[in-house]
């Protein structure tokens, strides 16, 4: 009965119509299960699945948040002891300064929400000076900003909501960051793209190290 | 039930919704400078051409909550309110945000044009500038083909004015109208009731917070003035810091 026209032509891209609430969350799901092996999940599915919509919908949603700000944290950590030029190692300083913000903010949100905060996983990145690392650091950047793009349309508390949005405009921002840093265009596309989960889930897997 | 934007710290370890209370962004201040009571009534006739309910039957319901920094953050309990809200005229429709967004849309149009225009700017910063020109013109063609899609009337372009001195001072305010822009959207983004229209808003606010940061770091200044979390801005306070820019008809 929700079924609205796809707002604009030119906005194909970020539309999540059709996708209801449960199978988001599902496909979300499955593509965690991939990614860290399905007994990590079992509890998530029954758990989601049975309260579509509220709090424990959108702590699915922000664990997933959650492991895209550990994985940025951590990559901006690693970044620092590489032999950068003042001004990147300073670049990488602030913006692993707020990844770092990112992750306690979901931490709490998440406790608050009487769920339990995802672990932080094992990484390792291919970075192994400054061009390296400003080359994936655009990647993760902009994915970050496509990954909150397209889970933001099935938070439900409208709280939750405004504090994801808070955050994906500063992953947007730094986005435009490393990009002037590589001489890349800031804002190359009109609209940014929507990732849905499991695409994102599988951009990152190379990252995580089982 | 908790509150989970009143337990968001920044790394300082302040919650943010404080934080952001607190009002510490120049930003801010600008805004509140330039604040005047008349912005509503200017803005008033664009947001009439509106049609009366275009929220459409989203999934999120419940927007009590303001989401503007300036009013001391949540007043309690959205999170759990689930119910649908009974009375349409209570809150804000979709289109009245739409049009709302293609107001500044306009001006934004409207000050890069005549940026263009001006012959200030060469190289790569006018290619920058060109660049932002072309994203907010697909902006306000996709907003505007949206409202009329939902049955509504676009709001009217305003007759603007812009203070286009030296390049500093163009690249200033361009800076100003886009972490503005950034901030609006922000401001908006958990009223809005249609995930298509969410979904839209969203991919328009993060290039909008791309142009704010590219322009910023452009000027020397921090391109995340407000750290780890943006503050979003209501928009009595986003039209109040716009009026400036809008050229009243004298009757």
């Amino acid at each position: 009965m929700h079924h609205t026209t796809p707002a604009v032509p030119t906005l194909s891209a970020t539309e999540v119509h059709g996708v209801t609430r449960s199978a988001f969350i599902l496909r979300g799901t499955l593509a965690v299960a991939g990614l860290y092996g399905a007994g990590a999940v079992g509890p998530f599915v029954s758990r989601s699945l049975a309260q579509d919509g509220g709090a424990n919908g959108d702590v699915e949603i922000l664990n997933f948040a959650l492991t895209l700000e550990y994985l940025e944290a951590e990559f901006y950590r690693r970044a620092l002891d590489l032999d950068l030029s003042a001004e990147v190692k300073a670049l990488a300083g602030t913006l692993g300064a707020h990844e770092a913000a990112h992750v306690s903010a979901l931490t709490e949100t998440i406790e608050a929400l009487d769920g339990t905060p995802a672990k932080e996983p094992k990484f390792s990145f291919p970075i192994k000076d400054e061009a390296s690392f400003l080359e994936l650091a655009q990647t993760l950047e902009d994915t970050g900003v496509s990954a909150y793009n397209g889970a933001a349309p099935a938070i439900s508390s409208p709280e939750v909501l405004a504090a994801a949005g808070s955050i994906v405009q500063i992953e947007a921002r730094h986005a435009a960051d490393i990009r002037r840093a590589r001489g890349e265009p800031q804002a190359p596309e009109p609209f940014d793209k929507a990732l849905e989960m499991p695409d994102v889930l599988k951009a990152v897997k190379p990252f995580v190290r089982a | 039930m908790l509150e989970p934007r009143t337990n968001l710290p920044n790394r300082d370890g302040e919650p943010a919704m404080e934080q952001l209370a607190r009002d510490p962004s120049s930003r801010k201040r600008f805004l509140s400078a330039v604040g005047g009571a008349g912005a509503a009534t200017v803005f008033a006739g664009l947001l009439a051409a509106c049609g009366q309910n275009g929220g459409g039957e989203g999934e999120r319901v419940g927007d009590t909550g303001s989401v503007g920094a300036g009013s001391g953050g949540p007043t309690g309990g959205a999170a759990a309110t689930r119910q649908k809200n009974p009375d349409p005229k209570m809150g804000t429709s979709d289109l009245e945000i739409l049009n709302y967004a293609l107001s500044l849309e306009y001006l934004e149009n409207a000050f890069y044009a005549r940026v263009l225009e001006s012959d200030l700017f060469t190289g790569s910063d006018l290619e920058m500038i060109k660049g932002f020109a072309q994203n907010e013109r697909e902006h306000l063609e996709a907003i505007k083909a949206t409202v009329q899609k939902m049955g509504g009337e676009p709001a009217a372009e305003p007759k603007t004015k812009f203070p286009l001195g030296k390049p500093t001072s163009v690249l200033t305010l361009a800076a100003t109208l886009e972490n503005a822009g950034a901030a609006a959207y922000l401001g908006q983004a958990n009223r809005i009731r249609s995930k298509e229209v969410l979904a839209a808003a969203l991919s328009i606010h993060t290039v909008e917070a791309r142009h704010a940061a590219a322009l910023n770091a452009l000027l020397g200044l921090a391109p995340e003035p407000e750290g780890a979390f943006a503050v979003p801005a209501p928009m009595e306070e986003v039209l109040a810091s716009v009026q400036q820019f809008i050229v009243t008809p004298t009757p």
